[in-house]
């Protein structure tokens, strides 16, 4: 990894809930393997997490939803983000998200779901050998 | 015997430490000398005596048992009346309302930040007539009502109040609970409008007004709950939520009411997580510790000021998507808990919640489990049986000291409004979520069919689906409401509060005879929005 530039990782929480908790480890965790990590905090519309996203010219997107809406949320910020030029930039994601609807996701586009019970070790793995710095 | 097979080998090293859920480390064995230097008699007392350890009442679950309340909302307002009565007739003692996201941060159903969570998380309250269909039935004057709900909490009290008085019931005949309690949600749960002082305001005009108009309702509960599944220790989750409480006692007070008029009408609302003997000394410890605080530094000489009395609720962070019948199990071990640490009303959480809202017969079994534990398991038949061990009075003593220690960090800070704009409980709490995490991965702290005992099988319990025809109908349902009202009258409402916002006049009547009129919840948001501020998250990591 040595003089390759650093993955940068937009945590995003999109929605109305204030579950924050799995997004602040997953965060952390990132930033604690050498990521870096820029976290939105809580109540963001898709508009503000693509327009984020875009700003801080981030490898990935992280979205924690936790509200269920998660077929209204990833879809909407897909669209978005293929609207602003922002389609390279890879989209995964975790909750509580049922499994069929998993499978949705990721025919839609999604990189990768992760669901309670996942160790943040698999994550931040998952991470260095998908994200790859966009140059 | 010998045809046995051998026995699996230990995967990994045995633990060295013996530590709870929340790191405490746990001795080989407690001892009267563990107790050296107190005096039980203080201590430990009495139950229904000062410092109320043992219990607030003295003939405690045997006298009258805890209120069995299970949460429940979903989908329209008319869904979850249905299920309501199903509880009700499952012999439920009490209601208790979960409202979905955009009723809970101020957004009526139509609006565009609604798309996609309308009804998901609980049931969608934007007007006065889905207040009415929610309890459409139910004889609001003999069951009581707890509702979930904190940033918008003064509108939905007042549409409580308002669809009574249309049944004829006066506010003084009802019973229930608000949850109502700010100060832990920009601390844990982070559902908000307003920053925290506007928002303490507003609490405090609830507490005055409920103190002289509805004396049966309980204004705020004030809820450890909330902190404890952020990820907090057991002692942060006594320490940060009776600070909070000191803060509301703090703004009452400030605001002239005399403290054992309002404190009576005080309750909280505690976790309940896996780790069974911490679980039943932290109820014990905050109990004493609030008496404590109570009568110290507010001088409150009635009996009832100084009794922490609880609603308390399984942990739903304590639950598995993995293996999700063990749910049972887990919930059965932490209401056991709940019942041996002296709670006075309890939920039980459905095996399914990991992975959507429950069912009806998920609902049945987590009520069922409360009911075993009070009419077969023979607890409730003497008043605190674990009172006096060694390891309770032990581990009970300790986490009062260390909460005691945070409460003090708090009053250095300038209390607790200043230490949470500090982001000082939301910083403590995220450091343990992420220091259980890391105990997690290394399987230090074992999850059961998570990261032991594994199986690949896929749950295959049915869950309840929230169809997409609900936030549809709602949004429908909002707009029509809208377009039918007498929209100068709205207006004029709307004003008046708007005016109350600035001149510090209580809400509470404008707001009911606002929401009489047609005024929605997210329209009196609005106005908040607009005359309080707007919180933002400060996204400390």
């Amino acid at each position: 990894m040595t003089g390759s530039p650093r993955l940068r990782v937009l945590v995003a929480k999109p929605g109305l809930d204030g579950h924050d908790r799995g997004a602040k480890i997953i965060a952390r965790a990132l930033r604690d393997a050498g990521v870096e990590v820029i976290y939105t905090g809580l109540h963001q519309t898709p508009e503000m997490i693509a327009e984020a996203a875009i700003q801080e010219d981030v490898d990935a997107i992280g979205l924690s939803i936790l509200s269920g809406a998660h077929n209204t949320l990833f879809p909407a910020i897909m669209r978005l983000m293929r609207e602003k030029g922002g389609d390279e930039i890879a989209i995964f994601g975790g909750g509580i998200i049922p499994e069929e609807d998993i499978a949705t996701l990721k025919q839609a586009g999604v990189r990768e779901i992760f669901t309670p019970g996942a160790t943040t070790d698999e994550i931040v793995e998952w991470v260095r050998t998908n994200i790859h710095p966009r140059g | 015997m010998s045809a046995q097979p051998k026995p699996a080998p230990v995967a990994s090293e045995p633990p060295r430490r013996f530590s709870t859920i929340s790191d405490m480390e746990i001795q080989e064995c407690y001892t009267a000398a563990d107790l050296a230097g107190r005096d039980p008699a203080a201590d430990i007392g009495r139950p229904g005596e000062f410092p109320y350890t043992r219990g607030v009442y003295p003939t405690m679950h045997r006298g009258r048992p805890w209120t069995m309340r299970q949460f429940a909302g979903f989908g329209t307002p008319r869904d979850t009346n249905e299920r309501f009565k199903f509880l009700l007739a499952q012999g439920q003692t009490g209601l208790s309302t979960a409202f979905d996201m955009p009723t809970l941060m101020g957004y009526d159903a139509d609006h565009e930040r609604s798309l996609g969570e309308v009804g998901r998380e609980g049931t969608a309250v934007s007007t006065i007539e889905d207040m009415a269909d929610l309890f459409d039935g139910i004889a609001l004057a003999d069951v009581t009502t707890s509702m979930t709900v904190n940033c918008s909490a003064s509108i939905i009290l007042a549409m409580y109040f308002a669809i009574a008085e249309r049944r004829g019931i006066p506010m003084s005949a009802l019973g229930g609970t608000i949850q109502n309690d700010m100060l832990k949600e920009f601390i844990a749960q982070k559902e908000w409008i307003s920053p925290p002082v506007p928002s303490v305001r507003v609490i405090v005009d609830m507490i005055e007004f409920c103190t002289t108009h509805a004396p049966r309702f309980h204004p705020v509960s004030i809820s450890g709950y909330h902190i404890r599944e952020a990820g907090s220790t057991a002692v942060q989750e006594v320490a940060f939520t009776l600070a909070d409480g000191l803060g509301y006692v703090e703004a009452a007070v400030a605001r002239g009411l005399a403290v054992d008029d309002f404190a009576p009408r005080l309750s909280f609302f505690f976790n309940l997580h896996n780790d069974f003997l911490e679980e039943i000394a932290k109820l014990r410890a905050a109990r004493r510790l609030w008496a404590r605080l109570m009568r110290d530094r507010f001088g409150a000489k009635s009996p009832r000021s100084l009794m922490l009395r609880t609603h308390a609720q399984t942990a739903g962070c304590s639950l598995t998507a993995q293996q999700p019948v063990n749910n049972v199990v887990r919930v059965a071990i932490q209401a056991l808990a709940g019942v041996l640490g002296g709670v006075q009303s309890l939920h039980t959480n459905s095996m399914d919640e990991t992975l959507a809202l429950p069912s009806e017969n998920a609902a049945m079994v987590a009520l069922r489990t409360q009911q075993i534990i009070a009419e077969e398991s023979g607890v409730t038949n003497t008043v605190d049986p674990l009172g006096g061990s060694w390891a309770i009075e032990a581990l009970t003593n300790r986490i009062e000291a260390e909460a005691e220690d945070y409460i003090q960090q708090i009053d250095r800070m300038g209390g607790i409004v200043r230490a949470i704009e500090l982001g000082f409980p939301q910083k403590e709490i995220a450091e343990a979520a992420y220091h259980f995490q890391q105990q997690f991965d290394r399987r230090e702290k074992v999850m059961v069919g998570v990261n032991r005992y594994q199986t690949n099988d896929k749950p295959t319990i049915d869950i309840l689906r929230i169809h997409a025809e609900v936030e549809s109908t709602q949004v429908a349902r909002v707009r029509a409401f809208k377009a039918a009202r007498d929209q100068a009258r709205v207006a004029s409402r709307l004003a008046d509060v708007r005016q109350a916002c600035r001149d510090g006049t209580n809400l509470m009547p404008l707001l009911i005879a606002a929401v009489k009129d047609g005024v929605t919840l997210g329209e009196v948001c609005d106005v908040y929005r607009d005359e309080f501020g707007i919180y933002r998250d400060p996204a400390w990591l």
